[in-house]
């Protein structure tokens, strides 16, 4: 059955991804495709970080063909949501992530609509003095 | 809201960027940034902002950037649990003063429930707060990095680093409730909303956004006031601490 995964964002329909349970099994081109992530000798990597596969554990990561996405995110310390009825697996991230970003100082970036559709991201405002403000219609 | 504001530092290389942590989209936000007809606001509201008739309907149609964010993603990206919340960044992209209450005020719990009236002290509460706020941000924008209000480098770390109770599993959970509410599934996203509140209930934007999508109008009734009663002494608008930042 076709498995919704979101992952950074992106909702992504990969069709041969197998739910079980609290594991996710897809095929390694699936897996690049949703992700980013490809198996490599080295492990599984994703530009210049590469996770080893934990010795001993090698068969809850891989099988035949298959990658364990739910693993993988579990040994990368992601928050994983999956609601089985709609086929939808949520890929969220990892604290340290977000810590590390706030102690740079640097304000993340983010790009947005607006009320017309028309894509803003802070990094344009890059040179001028931002407030910038959250409000809500709630 | 801050239109006024803005037209006056606009040309002192000043941008608003308002967010609206908001999963009703341009549906729910337009009337607010763009009113199909003149805009008559509130008595009450005009007397905390000071404002005339005139220059309410004019606030009611800001010229800086509105932008959507129905995922909540800025909230996330900065902490935000509330709104209004506010981050000043400035020309190069650094947090000068991050995530706080932008000139809110727990003025608003004085108010009569019944009358929707507030208590005197609760007004002046909520103009000294939204004044003061106002007037560091012209601050800021008068001398920038000089200003007082400009927070030293390692009072913004102490600030972000305070500890944070966000669990990164109520953020998946909204967000998951929220993709399942927009493919129309809202009675299948009820859990996974109300596991998002559970683990993080001191995020009032979870909260009322998730209140909101189950039951329109909800964000603002009893439950969101028993929530609030619940607080007891602690402050919904954590006041922001506006001067002793200089390092």
């Amino acid at each position: 059955m076709a498995v919704t995964i979101i992952y950074e964002d992106k909702p992504v329909s990969v069709a041969g991804a197998q739910a079980r349970g609290d594991h996710l099994w897809m095929a390694k081109a699936e897996l690049q495709s949703a992700t980013g992530w490809e198996l490599k000798p080295q492990g599984i990597c994703r530009g210049e970080r590469c996770v080893p596969i934990p010795p001993g554990r090698r068969e809850q990561f891989l099988r035949d063909e298959l990658v364990n996405l739910a693993a993988l995110a579990r040994q990368l310390g992601l928050p994983i949501v999956h609601d089985d009825k709609h086929a939808v697996w949520f890929f969220g991230e990892s604290d340290d992530a977000r810590r590390a970003t706030l102690a740079s100082l640097q304000a993340p970036d983010f790009t947005l609509p607006d009320l017309d559709g028309r894509m803003h991201s802070l990094s344009d405002y890059r040179g001028r003095k931002v407030l910038l403000l959250s409000w809500a219609s709630w | 809201m801050w239109q006024a504001l803005y037209e006056e530092l606009k040309d002192r290389n000043f941008i608003i960027l308002s967010v609206a942590l908001d999963s009703g989209g341009t549906a729910a936000v337009r009337d607010f940034i763009r009113p199909a007809e003149p805009v008559r606001i509130e008595p009450l509201f005009q007397e905390i902002m000071g404002w005339d008739s005139v220059l309410c309907d004019r606030a009611a149609r800001p010229t800086y950037p509105n932008l959507i964010d129905e995922r909540h993603i800025v909230a996330e990206l900065y902490n935000m649990t509330n709104v209004p919340m506010a981050v000043w960044i400035d020309e190069r992209g650094n947090i000068v003063r991050p995530t706080e209450v932008a000139g809110a005020s727990d003025g608003f719990r004085t108010m009569d429930r019944s009358t929707f009236k507030m208590k005197k002290e609760g007004i002046e509460k909520a103009r000294a707060a939204r004044m003061s706020y106002v007037e560091a941000v012209r601050d800021w924008i008068a001398k920038g990095e000089a200003s007082e209000y400009v927070l030293a480098p390692a009072e913004v770390r102490r600030r972000i680093n305070a500890p944070m109770d966000v669990d990164p599993m109520a953020t998946a959970n909204f967000r998951l409730g929220e993709y399942l509410h927009r493919q129309g599934h809202t009675e299948d996203a009820k859990r996974y909303f109300g596991e998002a509140r559970r683990l993080s209930p001191e995020r009032w934007n979870y909260l009322r956004q998730t209140m909101q999508l189950e039951e329109d109008g909800s964000a603002s009734g009893p439950g969101f006031f028993c929530a609030v009663d619940a607080l007891g002494e602690r402050p919904y608008y954590p006041p922001a601490e506006l001067k002793g930042g200089r390092g």
